[in-house]
């Protein structure tokens, strides 16, 4: 661990070093600040020595910082461009025919759930209205209050991003998880039971889940201690195991598996996964929520990334003689998606720990889901279509719980995390590692439960697939009266 | 008049051009196709799927010449598209009942 650069990164505790809004937000409300000092008293009395002078001054009021919210507007503008840039991933996968579809999968919700997440979502995850571990408030609709009448004010005590900036960069992420989901229901859903899947997922999960734990909820550092730097079980678990139960209960593609056909666009898919590369630097660089100490997280986030491209491309060599350029794709988004829960509570060396071994986990995933790998009979029945399990859910809990193991004392101060920081004190990585595995048991069977009941409800109004027949004629055209590529429009 | 038809690998399309041209050929049609013969597919993988691919890209070209110069014309083209490998492609020869040029209404050879 070189000191070096902790001596000026997160323990500058006086500016911002957090994430855990959970109790900023709740800082701001007298009922929910009493809510905090009991917690804080009921479980951090043993660590006072621990936290020495910094208890308090995580509470403490502090300005705006201009830096700091900058760095959080320039993230929202970069986890924007990771939707479209999964949109170009997950495209390039599908068949010529279904590629607009694909791509509308994704591209629909910057304005579905772009528009939800100001009107409800953000309260529902970051209010403190129902005082419920699970879920947030309704005083927070519309955005109503952020920041203040000139929306420039400061989160909550201890932090110096502004209130809407956090609200935005926030919105960013909600709009990419449902769309993860979508790799998993491919060329077969119809766009209706799209809507309307994405629209109460979004509300009845993914809200539920970041205030459990971003929101002060139970899973977070405030409750059972779980750390989760910028979405490992909140976005990736979530949606990969979203994408494993819906592709159960929706079904393979007619035909599957021998109708598969190779990706009809690889470009595509380098192309997405470089934005994706680029979004990510926002999604978990930002998410450190002060400029000055980000370097961390967003060199974190990079090595992992490159440590598991090279890591997927040599299994790739040594044992196919070619490493390919999907491979490198598959095997960048798998290191990111495992850096995700880590990227500001570990050091650079573990991050490449965190890459080799997400991308050699992901690696063997794909192998068994894949038409011609080895999942046996189960292949015929279950279609992960793009591997969204096999990589966001199988290397967002490989990344949650090395989070777990890894984590460094220093990088997880008591004043932001005082219930996460005690275990880390009182047990060690392995005592975090088994609170990470509650929080990764919690989230598989509430998520896997919640979506089961939406899509059945789904199935049951609207309807889950178009028929047979329009998945032959492909969705482009059936769904949105549209083609892709068309050879007589020259 | 014989029209020749040639599968080449996409490849060979402009060294088998040079040479028709070389022979005073002018005019031809090239279209995209996707084929087997012995070469058979190839294997791709992609992540966790194999896939044989049994349709390999190759280039059709078609040329009508006269009678005289189909033998040059085949053996240009054989030559220019040969590696010696599995895959070369094959020429078919076709008698042509007539030509006419749409501009002027020509026919017969003068429209070649």
């Amino acid at each position: 661990m070189p000191p070096t650069f902790l001596s000026d990164g997160p323990p500058s505790v006086e500016t911002t070093f957090d994430r855990f809004r959970l109790k900023v937000l709740a800082g701001v409300q007298d009922t929910q600040l009493r809510y905090y000092a009991l917690i804080l008293l009921a479980a951090g009395a043993g660590l006072l020595p621990l936290m020495a002078g910094s208890a308090h001054a995580a509470l403490q009021k502090v300005p705006t910082d201009g830096a700091d919210t900058l760095l959080m507007l320039m993230g929202s503008a970069l986890v924007l461009l990771m939707t479209p840039g999964l949109a170009f991933f997950y495209g390039g996968f599908t068949r010529a025919k279904n590629v607009l579809n694909t791509m509308m999968m994704s591209f629909f919700l910057m304005g579905l759930i772009g528009v939800l997440w100001v009107v409800i979502g953000y309260s529902l995850s970051f209010g403190v209205g129902f005082k419920s571990p699970f879920i947030g408030g309704l005083e927070a609709m519309w955005l109503n209050g952020v920041g203040g009448p000139l929306g420039d004010q400061p989160l909550a005590d201890g932090f110096s991003i502004s209130a809407t900036s956090f609200a935005l960069f926030q919105g960013m992420f909600a709009i990419i998880t449902p769309a993860l989901i979508s790799g998993a229901l491919v060329e077969r859903i119809n766009f209706k039971a799209w809507f309307w899947f994405c629209l109460l997922w979004s509300i009845f999960i993914y809200c539920p889940l970041a205030h459990m734990v971003w929101g002060g909820g139970f899973l977070g550092p405030l409750g059972i201690g779980a750390i989760d730097f910028a979405g490992g079980t909140v976005v990736h678990i979530a949606s990969g195991v979203a994408a494993l139960v819906s592709a159960a209960i929706v079904g393979p593609r007619t035909g599957y598996p021998e109708s598969v056909r190779p990706p009809h666009n690889v470009p595509y898919i380098l192309l997405g996964a470089g934005l994706l590369w680029f979004g990510w630097f926002g999604f978990n660089g930002a998410s450190y929520f002060a400029a000055k100490g980000a370097g961390l997280s967003f060199v974190t986030t990079s090595t992992s990334a490159s440590a598991a491209l090279l890591t997927w491309c040599l299994i790739e060599w040594f044992r196919d003689g070619k490493p390919t350029a999907v491979g490198a794709a598959t095997g960048a988004v798998a290191g990111l998606v495992g850096i995700t829960p880590a990227a500001g509570f570990v050091s650079v060396g573990s991050s490449v720990l965190i890459g080799a071994a997400v991308a050699a986990g992901c690696y063997i995933a794909v192998q068994f889901s894949g038409a011609g790998g080895s999942g046996g009979s189960a292949k015929s029945t279950l279609d992960e279509s793009l591997d969204a399990f096999s990589v966001h859910g199988v290397g967002g809990t490989i990344g949650a719980l090395l989070t777990g193991a890894l984590a460094v004392k220093e990088m997880v101060p008591a004043d932001y995390f005082p219930v996460s920081a005690k275990i880390l004190e009182e047990s060690g990585n392995f005592g975090l590692f088994i609170v990470q595995l509650k929080a990764v048991l919690v989230t598989y069977g509430f998520v896997a439960i919640g979506t089961t009941i939406i899509l059945l409800i789904v199935k049951a109004t609207v309807g889950l697939r178009v028929t047979p027949e329009d998945e032959e004629r492909g969705l482009d055209f059936v769904c949105h009266g549209e083609e892709a590529y068309d050879p007589m429009t020259n | 008049m014989k029209m020749i038809t040639a599968l080449v690998r996409p490849s060979k399309v402009d060294a088998v051009k040079t040479a028709l041209v070389a022979l005073e050929i002018i005019g031809m049609t090239v279209s995209d196709a996707r084929g087997f013969g012995r070469q058979k597919g190839q294997v791709e993988r992609y992540r966790g799927n194999e896939f044989t691919v049994d349709f390999l890209p190759k280039s059709k070209i078609v040329v009508v010449v006269i009678d005289d110069k189909v033998k040059p014309a085949i053996e240009a083209i054989t030559k220019a598209a040969r590696t010696g490998e599995i895959g070369d492609g094959k020429i078919f020869v076709t008698p042509v009942e007539d030509t006419i040029r749409i501009r002027t209404g020509e026919s017969g050879e003068i429209a070649l």
